[in-house]
């Protein structure tokens, strides 16, 4: 078989325009906690889609098209009124709403299906990236190059580079509005920017690119990429501008990872190709797992990483407390069996990277504090006995309360200035400062 | 083409105009025999156990409309759909046969769990709200469903048609001991939730003090969603895996505008369920092509909009009444205000010119102004007739009363609320109807010897003027 190399260019255009329209709206989705608009539109638009062609009797995709925005916009419309005068908890209302309407989607498919109308409830749900191979395409790279591809892109591409324009104009053109609306609705209302006209906008285009995608690669394509970038960039990032950079890269590795692996990894194997929209929902399920772990601020890993270093660090703290306290007593030198450290199991550890750093000096009989050592014992023992005299007398607990919670928080940065303070709750000297 | 492609096979009888299909209507006969079970065997039994699912959902979706995870139980059903597709491949390789039931609902419930335990491993550990992360395994194990059951097309395995079905539902395709093992389900999750009643209750309502008190919460959280999964899985192949979870959620919703009380509320769901897949299934099976899991949700859906309409004190309509009562209370109260003001020039009560001038002031229509002459008509208060207002006794003892409300207020908004005296009358003239009879003797207590009074027995019978009074020093 000789290789075509545009084979695969207009799904692969598909996957790619509904995969970034869906994800640069679906920042907003996410960070406005909505996420489920998404799930939800895309569900009702069915009863709209169907509606159209039962109206007209025919396959005029515009038609249908305009159906399933207005069912579209009407889901949103019915789900606020159930939720506000209704007085529905928002998800049991989303819930309510469209599961009606994709029932009443269902019912009205199967009256179409009797119309032996080639409708399938199936490529509603997984949309059909397959039909738009294009097996007429020039056989070498270089034939590409000429208006003829332009004249093949199919429509289903062009509506996605339609919806795409508007909404990318949509989002640059309001991004301030969007912003402020999404994170504080209360503020954008008081400065003008009236927060419920900005909802209604973004569902309106939320619904329009459920329409265009929902097409090429199925509602459940649409609900995965409306929310999958957004987290994955959510988990990554902090600020909105460089979330929607990455949701977008994140968005286009779905689409290519998650068709090529769909339609030529199995063919490496001898199988027939798997469903693509699926395939591509797979991969960004990997995406957010892959963020969730990895993520260098929110990662799972690396504040696991943070912890340990915490707590080891805690553990330092608490040796070198412990020996100081021992050296008030008058033992200078102990050996490490005397010694009981408040979290156990950490003493080996703590011992070998005190001394590691310079901070105890071990010696033939035990340990001891060194010089350095001694200085941020010091500062330990004063910041533990400056909370515990907190403690008892600005928060007013009992003297015999206190040194658990002074325990915690002697591990603090901070702690409460007092120079004029000379002994603790217990009697112990607080060492100055 | 628009979802063109593959074509549904068996009703491909070449384009028909839209006029030229007729469903067969029933007989009478027919509805009845199917509505009590006279229907043949198989009828009967999917017929009853969709009935005894309906309750089943009805009442385990109360609890977890309660508890605020009825979209955890779409994130559940949706993540239904890779476990079926794994059973089968599994089943298929073991060699056993990959279509029985009870192994396509084991792997369903497996993977259904998963989904829930991954929604709760993103809450806890990723900063991902719970809408992002239900949305997120909603997508991703239905979208590895899909894969999977493309797999298994290419398979070319001979039985694996029909596992689709689980998507949308298809009662028609189930056998009487398929819809016993559904049944049964059901049977034993009302069990389960009737034994549990109180624990799930006490959690529901109070978590935090159900764990203070010793209750091992989370276990109950698992027992509840165990009874979730359980009619979930149960529901698939009747209803599908999309609208099963309408059957947990709406029958629970519905129930809510009707009662306060949770026993009433997990009855009146049951009723609710029961009811709607009874009918949705005698429906499917008395008229071709009404797939049994849409028709559900859809009654469901009509009992749930008659719920939001109709009920009494929740409902909409109730609460648009009781809206229009209070503004027709409000209006009327002005007009007696207005009369009782120029009672001592015009005893006989507002004649046409005067009505004529009230109604501009306050930008009335004649169309209330008729209903307010009804309204105060019905509560003794005068007689609007021939475009005149006449208040009886009692309705000018009523505007004497608001009037002095009017005044108690204004005093106290000056005296305590520190409110400018040109401010006064908008805040006032809404709040002097709804003052109640103790909080009027409050303000009596604290306004006493401020003449509050002395301008409602004033000799001239004017208007107290609002200057005048807001002119008094403090």
């Amino acid at each position: 078989m000789k290789l075509i190399p545009a084979l695969d260019l207009f799904p692969l255009m598909a996957a790619i325009l509904a995969a970034m329209i869906c994800g640069l709206l679906g920042n907003f989705l996410v960070l406005r906690r909505q996420s489920l608009m998404g799930d939800a539109i895309s569900h009702a638009v069915l009863p709209g889609l169907i509606a159209g062609f039962l109206l007209t009797s025919s396959m005029s995709t515009s038609i249908m098209l305009v159906g399933a925005a207005i069912a579209g916009v009407l889901a949103v419309v019915l789900i606020e009124l159930v939720r506000k005068v209704g007085g529905v908890e928002p998800g049991a209302a989303m819930g309510v709403v469209f599961s009606v309407m994709f029932a009443g989607g269902v019912l009205l498919l199967e009256q179409a299906a009797a119309r032996s109308v080639h409708l399938d409830p199936d490529c509603v749900l997984y949309g059909q990236l397959e039909t738009l191979v294009w097996y007429q395409a020039p056989p070498t790279f270089a034939g590409l190059f000429v208006w003829s591809t332009v004249e093949a892109i199919p429509r289903q591409v062009w509506l996605l580079m339609v919806v795409g324009i508007v909404s990318l104009v949509f989002v640059v053109g309001l991004f301030k509005e969007l912003r402020i609306s999404a994170f504080d609705p209360g503020l954008s209302t008081a400065q003008g920017i009236h927060a419920g006209f900005m909802h209604y906008a973004l569902m309106l285009l939320v619904a329009a690119a459920t329409v265009a995608s929902f097409e090429a690669v199925g509602s459940i394509l649409v609900i995965a990429m409306l929310i999958a970038p957004a987290a994955v960039a959510r988990l990554l990032t902090d600020r909105l501008v460089s979330q929607i950079g990455v949701s977008m890269i994140a968005a286009v590795l779905c689409a290519v990872l998650g068709y090529t692996g769909a339609t030529i990894v199995p063919g490496w194997f001898d199988a027939d190709s798997v469903n693509a929209a699926g395939s591509m929902t797979v991969i960004a399920g990997l995406l957010v797992f892959l963020a969730a772990v990895l993520s260098p601020r929110h990662g799972i890993v690396s504040r696991k990483w943070r912890q340990r270093l915490l707590a080891r660090s805690a553990a330092i703290d608490d040796l070198l407390a412990t020996l100081y306290r021992l050296q008030e007593a008058g033992r200078r030198v102990v050996a490490p069996s005397d010694i009981a450290l408040p979290i156990p199991g950490k003493q080996q550890q703590a011992t070998r990277l005190a001394v590691k750093r310079g901070l105890v000096a071990e010696t033939g009989r035990g340990l001891a504090l060194t010089d350095l050592g001694l200085d941020s014992a010091t500062r330990l023992v004063r910041k533990h006995r400056l909370w515990e005299d907190y403690l008892v007398r600005d928060v007013g607990l009992e003297p015999d309360h206190v040194h658990e919670t002074a325990e915690q928080l002697e591990h603090l940065k901070v702690s409460p200035d007092h120079d004029d303070v000379q002994v603790d709750p217990h009697g112990s000297r607080i060492p100055p400062g | 083409m628009l979802l063109g492609q593959i074509g549904h096979e068996g009703h491909d009888h070449g384009p028909v105009s839209l006029t030229d299909v007729t469903d067969d209507w029933p007989t009478w006969r027919q509805v009845v025999e199917v509505l009590t079970y006279q229907s043949g065997y198989n009828t009967s039994v999917v017929l009853a156990s969709t009935t005894l699912l309906g309750i089943a959902a009805g009442i385990v979706g109360v609890f977890a409309l309660l508890r605020k995870r009825s979209l955890m139980a779409d994130a559940l059903s949706h993540a239904t759909l890779p476990g079926i597709g794994l059973a089968f491949i599994a089943a298929t390789v073991l060699g056993i046969e990959g279509r029985s039931l009870p192994v396509l609902l084991m792997g369903a419930a497996a993977t259904g769990v998963a989904g829930v335990l991954c929604v709760q491993w993103l809450l806890r550990h990723t900063r991902l709200k719970e809408d992002a992360s239900i949305g997120l395994v909603l997508s991703i194990f239905f979208g590895a469903g899909t894969v999977l059951l493309s797999y298994i097309q290419t398979m070319g395995a001979s039985n694996a048609g029909g596992i689709d079905a689980f998507i949308f539902g298809q009662t028609a395709a189930m056998s009487a001991s398929d819809a016993g093992l559904m049944g049964v389900i059901a049977v034993v999750s009302v069990l389960f939730a009737i034994f549990l009643y109180k624990e799930f209750a006490l959690v529901c309502f109070n978590d935090a003090f159900a764990k203070v008190d010793g209750w091992p919460v989370s276990w109950i959280d698992l027992a509840m969603m165990g009874l979730v999964v359980g009619v979930t899985v149960a529901g698939l192949q009747a209803v599908g895996l999309i609208l099963v979870v309408a059957m947990l959620i709406i029958p629970a919703v519905a129930a809510r505008f009707w009662t306060e009380k949770l026993w009433q509320l997990l009855i009146l769901a049951a009723i609710i369920g029961g009811l709607s897949g009874y009918l949705g299934s005698a429906t499917s099976a008395l008229l071709p092509r009404k797939p049994a899991g849409a028709v559900i949700v859809l009654v469901s859906g009509v009992l749930f909009a008659l719920s939001m309409f109709l009920a009494p004190r929740r409902g909409v309509l109730a609460a648009m009444l009781r809206r229009l009562r209070l503004q027709l209370d409000i209006a009327t109260d002005h007009m007696l205000e207005t009369a009782y003001l120029t009672a001592s020039n015009a005893p006989s009560g507002l004649d046409a010119a005067a009505l004529k001038r009230f109604k501009k002031q306050r930008g009335w229509n004649t169309m209330l102004t008729l209903m307010v002459g009804i309204h105060a008509g019905r509560h003794g208060y005068g007689r609007l007739r021939a475009h005149a207002f006449t208040p009886t006794p009692r309705g000018l003892e009523r505007g004497q009363q608001v009037c002095r409300n009017h005044l108690l207020w204004e005093q106290y908004l000056i005296s305590y609320a520190d409110i400018a005296p040109n401010h006064l009358d908008w805040a006032v003239d809404q709040v002097e109807h709804v003052l109640s009879p103790s909080l009027v003797a409050e303000l009596e207590a604290a306004l006493a010897g401020r003449g509050v009074d002395s301008f409602l027995r004033s000799d001239d019978g004017g208007m107290p003027q609002n200057s005048a009074v807001a002119g008094e020093p403090r």
